[in-house]
């Protein structure tokens, strides 16, 4: 190769690498300005200075009137910290049981030999192409003639007919899921089946033994579970929508509709979106690599 | 995941180990398969047979078996051929206008004596050849413009989602520091909610202070003039569409991106010292190598975009002349909306012979693929 040769070359590769930097600015400008500007437009406090803002660069400043009175209005115009805690409520419940339920099964049906077993993971598995959607409107049919019974010390005893407007409607049809115990099935598989087998002979049960030689183990699958069950449930929109009524018990994202009732105040909108945005985006950036490697798993099962 | 190969270990241990696991492998995966049954098999079951009942939500009465009407009165169609109308002497009778003119299709629809195939149903659309029309009439006109329109963001979305998702994907393949914050960027709306993105683009999109607006006519110099992308008909569809995309993008980057890193470099370093451009790098390379993970993508995107609904309920409803309506947002107006549990339960069921059909698809497609 002459020398000539080998500049054009190198030309070319300095133009092919500044043209793929220029679009990878752009992409990244593409993919946040929508999220600064929710979070800058959340501390402007003047909805006219906000409006106009948009025909600028200054939307995406600090500029004009800033303060923290559009958060003050959230919380007037809606019991944001109770929508907050129902989230949170059923959320943390969701994968708390889900983690519980969904290894129990996982470790049943990889490390136990039991007639029906391999029945129970087909049938388990053939439910993972059943989008929620589908079942969505039958499923609501169903826990509206659900019984429950609760005790109190009051009046003792109680069943009731009906889940709707409760935390256990919006939480117990999520706890199960087929790739949460697909996952725990995968990872129980991979550890040696040497420990349980002495410890069973030593006379441990096997539930002693998931408890305390296999959970121990199990660190990876358990975030990645917990993570695709968090996300989901922090972000539910369309069950919550059907099963919950009153604020006492809606979650955020269903919370958000309170702001298009009556005058619509975008100062206040914005601040709302970014105080039910920005802890999962920072819990986000914290635990980014578990966060993306779990979500990668979720594509890894076709 | 491959297990590492279990050392041989006497039969006897195994045996003593695993006496009685029948008692605690039902007892353990027990609260999985109850739940599974109550919210998972017994609502699907119960989708069939709602789906042939009058079931309301909420109701006293217990629900009747109604055969397929919910099924006629959600697909049926029928084609109704006008021909112009003729005076005595058989020439085309001419409206002031100078067009011809047609007899009513109310006269057809709201006969039921003459014409009980075409009671109740609703024009769809017309086709006109020469002088006769061409009347494709429907008993939920509202469920077929869903139809089409699901199917459409479906064919629209699942292209140009994964060669987007694609692109991205090749941007950020290498280990770079830098590299490293644009993929997380890139990643940020996924973990994002669908309902707060609704908003923040509802806004972005709005004919007045829309940044959307704004945008393009500073780059026009203000020749671009201002549309209102969610109130009009042939805009709206394709606003949801570009947002949802936005949306989910990331998410694909991502799986694309372990398909990559499956490529062993050596294939790129062979391509390199025969002489292979980028081009043909990515030709012969890199698109082979990634036959199995672009089954799966584009296997998600189609159902992922058959179930749209989110982005609807919160930014046009449906609308704008249901222009934007879906058939999950169909399903949830029958189904909840107007408690009509047996109607909303037959669309459900239509929407799983979808995903069915995208389902066997791919199960086809991966076979192939593995030869």
């Amino acid at each position: 190769m002459s020398r000539m040769q080998r500049r054009v070359q190198q030309g070319d590769e300095r133009v092919f690498l500044s043209l793929r930097a220029v679009l990878m600015i752009g992409l990244a400008i593409l993919f946040l300005f929508p999220i600064v500007f929710m979070f800058v437009a959340s501390f402007k406090t003047d909805e006219t200075e906000l409006l106009t803002s948009v025909r600028s660069v200054e939307a995406f400043l600090p500029v004009g009137q800033l303060g923290l009175e559009n958060y003050q209005g959230v919380f007037d115009r809606v019991p944001a910290p109770q929508f907050i805690f129902n989230s949170l409520i059923t959320t943390f419940a969701t994968v708390i049981l889900g983690l519980i339920v969904n290894s129990m099964a996982g470790f049943a049906l990889s490390r136990l030999h039991w007639r029906g077993r391999d029945g129970v993971l087909t049938v388990i598995i053939a439910t993972l192409i059943v989008p929620f959607e589908t079942i969505a409107i039958p499923l609501l049919f169903v826990v509206i003639r659900l019984p429950w019974i609760w005790f109190s010390p009051e009046t003792g005893l109680q069943l009731e007919w009906g889940w709707l407007n409760t935390y256990h409607v919006q939480v117990l049809p999520f706890v199960v899921n087929a790739f949460s115990i697909f996952l725990f099935v995968q990872y129980f598989k991979s550890l040696p089946i040497d420990f349980d087998e002495a410890a069973r002979v030593d006379g441990a049960s096997w539930f002693a033994i998931y408890r305390r030689v296999i959970l121990p183990l199990s660190g990876p699958v358990i975030a990645t579970v917990a993570i695709l069950t968090f996300l989901p449930m922090w972000n539910a929109y369309l069950w919550p929508l059907m099963v919950t009524q009153t604020e006492a018990i809606r979650p955020v994202m269903v919370g958000l509709q309170y702001f298009f009732q009556l005058n619509v105040a975008w100062g206040e909108i914005m601040a709302y979106l970014s105080l039910i945005t920005v802890p999962v985006l920072v819990l986000f950036l914290l635990l980014q690599r578990a966060f993306v490697e779990s979500i990668a798993a979720s594509g890894v099962k076709g | 995941m491959s297990a590492p190969a279990a050392p041989a270990r006497a039969p006897r241990t195994a045996a003593v180990a695993h006496r009685g696991d029948a008692k605690w492998g039902w007892l353990m995966a027990g609260p999985a398969i109850v739940l599974v049954i109550t919210f998972l098999i017994a609502p699907f079951v119960m989708a069939f047979w709602l789906s042939l009942t009058n079931a309301r939500l909420i109701s006293p009465n217990a629900p009747e078996f109604t055969g397929a009407d919910n099924f006629t009165r959600l697909l049926g169609v029928q084609l109704l051929t006008l021909d112009p109308e003729r005076d005595a002497a058989g020439a085309i009778v001419l409206d002031e206008a100078g067009a011809p003119s047609y007899p009513s299709i109310r006269s057809f629809t709201r006969n039921k004596e003459t014409f009980p195939q075409y009671a109740g149903m609703q024009e769809w659309f017309t086709v006109g050849l020469g002088d006769t029309r061409h009347v494709v009439l429907a008993s939920d006109t509202v469920f077929m413009k869903s139809l089409v329109n699901t199917i459409a963001f479906a064919i629209v979305i699942v292209p140009l989602q994964s060669a987007f998702g694609l692109l991205l994907a090749l941007l950020v393949n290498r280990r770079t520091r830098g590299v490293n914050a644009f993929r997380t960027i890139y990643f940020i709306p996924v973990v994002m909610s669908m309902v707060v993105i609704s908003i923040l683009w509802k806004f972005l999109y709005s004919p007045n202070e829309g940044m959307v607006n704004s945008f393009f006519s500073a780059i026009t110099l203000g020749a671009f003039q201002p549309v209102d992308w969610l109130g009009n008909p042939t805009t709206a569809l394709p606003a949801v569409m570009f947002m949802s995309m936005w949306q989910a993008v990331g998410f694909h980057m991502i799986i694309w991106l372990s398909g990559l890193q499956t490529i062993p470099p050596e294939l790129y370093e062979a391509a390199g010292l025969d002489g292979a451009g980028r081009v043909a790098a990515f030709r012969n390379v890199t698109w082979p190598g990634l036959r199995n993970t672009s089954v799966f993508i584009l296997i998600t995107i189609t159902i992922a975009a058959f179930g749209l609904f989110t982005q609807i309920d919160v930014m046009t409803r449906g609308g704008p002349l249901d222009a934007t309506s879906t058939v999950v947002y169909q399903a949830v107006q029958q189904g909840f909306r107007t408690q009509d549990m047996g109607y909303g339960a037959a669309i459900s069921v239509v929407f799983f012979v979808l995903v069915l059909i995208v389902a066997l698809i791919q199960r086809r497609l991966t076979r192939e693929a593995r030869g």
